[in-house]
């Protein structure tokens, strides 16, 4: 997976491209404590992301609750796949997702 | 029929994966099943990876078959480790908000959700977990 950072200040987008899953998620999950100090807008884009596994949510959802605390958070260009799985987890109501 | 045996660690899961993966090309599998299939893979040998043999490391074999009528594909996982259905977890409250909400068990229910047919069985020192996808 890669991961492309860009924003500045208080807003922080990331790109995520390739399989967010077992193997990849300690990365964004390791890219995010180290960058959220101060950030009160967090997006995630998902454009280029094939798909994800229960791995990647397990990262969304922290992210999700640390976000709302300090901000927000949003998830954008979401595939067919990963919506799908979004929408039988539940994750559809936890996420705001344009 | 097509297999491969690696040791249940975390880093094989890719290994894994491509391998199916490249199976699938060959069989001109549709690419939204074959993502499908991959998260079902990464959940699967995940488990195996994280759970099966404790602190020890042990084997799992990956198969991969294809059944006409209707045109399936069958992906089986064996290993020797301690005995465990995945589908003996409980199901997780998936209403909940994100507050309340926990992970555990998402994974296999993402299994059983995306895939046509999922079985476990315990036979001959093995676990034996059988999906079905059909395409």
């Amino acid at each position: 997976m890669t991961i492309t950072k860009s924003g500045s200040g208080q807003n922080l987008t990331l790109a995520l491209e390739g399989r967010l899953d077992t193997t990849t998620a300690p990365e964004l999950d390791n890219e995010l404590k180290a960058s959220l100090d101060g950030v009160t807008s967090l997006v995630l884009d998902l454009e280029k992301l094939d798909y994800m596994s229960s791995a990647g949510l397990r990262v969304l959802l922290s992210a999700q609750k640390r976000m709302a605390k300090q901000g927000g958070m949003k998830v954008i260009h979401v595939n067919e796949i990963i919506m799908e799985i979004f929408d039988v987890t539940g994750f559809v109501d936890i996420l705001t997702i344009e | 029929m097509k297999e491969i045996t690696l040791e249940a660690i975390v880093d094989n899961i890719p290994v894994a994966t491509d391998f199916i993966n490249a199976e699938l090309e060959a069989m001109e599998c549709p690419m939204k099943a074959q993502m499908q299939i991959a998260i079902a893979i990464d959940e699967l040998f995940g488990n195996i990876a994280h759970y099966a043999y404790a602190m020890k490391t042990g084997k799992v074999t990956v198969r991969v078959e294809f059944e006409k009528n209707p045109r399936s594909v069958v992906i089986t996982f064996m290993d020797q480790g301690r005995p465990y259905d995945p589908l003996s977890a409980v199901e997780p409250d998936t209403t909940l908000n994100a507050k309340e909400r926990s992970v555990g068990g998402l994974g296999i229910f993402l299994v059983k959700k995306t895939m046509d047919d999922v079985r476990y069985e315990y036979r001959d020192g093995q676990n034996i977990l059988r999906i079905r996808k059909n395409v």
